[in-house]
């Protein structure tokens, strides 16, 4: 393999995206298998960075800011939040236990991986459509929203306000009640 | 499979999706607080999201479909979080706990 120009950039990009795709599992990983709650919560995080990372690899350079903005920022920021607020802690179960839970756990998701993946590997898609109604740009995305996707933004908007209306009652209710 | 092109393919992502949710449905069985099992839920969110972006970019007429498709889902994950942190913070006044373990009486 010699090194013009074009292969370096294909290199670099390769090596780009495997290391999304490793940050992106580990982090997953980490999220998961920690035990402590906050290692949980970072290794979440770490592992939204690296699906931000693969949703720029999809050309959608909007999206990727997105789930770093809301999943990294607001969401990740709110669990630590409160966590601290109500001093979480897991007490450790007893040995035996653990490990019964953890190979059933492991078990339990193997079921779900092993025949997604085979699907994936067996399953012929269908091909790529011939032509694209659009590059799916930015701006395409902004006039499909505000058009074709208009109810469902604007009922998402109702669910946002809803839910934040929700959480303020019901974090509030009983604040007097017990000292 | 040449490795330089793993970013230009649908299964690619597919498995990466499929990992995920694994991860998640793993982290959901095995975890004893509510703050651990929220947290799996958002993975397996997200590997229904990079699903809809894969089939979405590469295989859809409309590539706007997909992306459009997990805005929504990140907005309905942001309202899940907020409620369920809401409810956390509620239940550990009551009962001085998360552990689900712990939660086992319905009082009105």
């Amino acid at each position: 393999m010699t090194f013009t120009p074009d292969n370096v950039y294909a290199l670099i990009s390769a090596l780009l995206f495997a290391g999304f795709v490793a940050v992106t599992l580990l982090g997953a990983i980490v999220a998961v298998a920690a035990r402590r709650l906050v290692r949980n919560v970072t290794g979440l995080a770490l592992s939204f960075v690296g699906l931000a990372g693969l949703y720029y690899f999809l050309h959608s350079p909007f999206l990727a800011l997105m789930q770093i903005l809301i999943y990294v920022g607001a969401i990740c920021v709110t669990i630590m939040f409160a966590m601290m607020l109500a001093e979480l802690h897991e007490e450790p179960r007893s040995l035996g236990m653990a490990v019964l839970v953890g190979v059933g756990s492991f078990l339990a998701a193997c079921a779900f991986a092993i025949p997604l993946i085979l699907l994936v590997r067996r399953s012929a898609w269908m091909p790529p459509a011939a032509v694209q109604a659009n590059a799916g740009t930015i701006e395409d995305l902004g006039r499909a929203l505000l058009t074709r996707f208009g109810f469902a933004f604007e009922l998402i908007s109702v669910v946002l306000l809803l839910a934040i209306i929700g959480a303020l009652a019901v974090a509030r209710s009983g604040r007097r009640s017990k000292p | 499979m040449n490795f330089l092109h793993w970013s230009e393919q649908l299964n690619v992502y597919l498995v990466i999706g499929a990992l995920l949710f694994a991860t998640g449905i793993f982290g959901f069985l095995k975890q004893r607080t509510l703050v651990g099992m929220l947290i799996s839920g958002e993975l397996i969110l997200a590997g229904a999201s990079l699903n809809f972006m894969a089939f979405g970019h590469f295989r859809a007429p409309d590539p706007v479909t997909g992306q459009a498709f997990t805005l929504f889902i990140i907005g309905i994950a942001a309202a899940e979080a907020a409620i369920a942190l809401s409810i956390m913070i509620a239940v550990y006044r009551n009962y001085r706990s998360i552990q689900t373990r712990d939660l086992k009486e319905m009082e009105g």
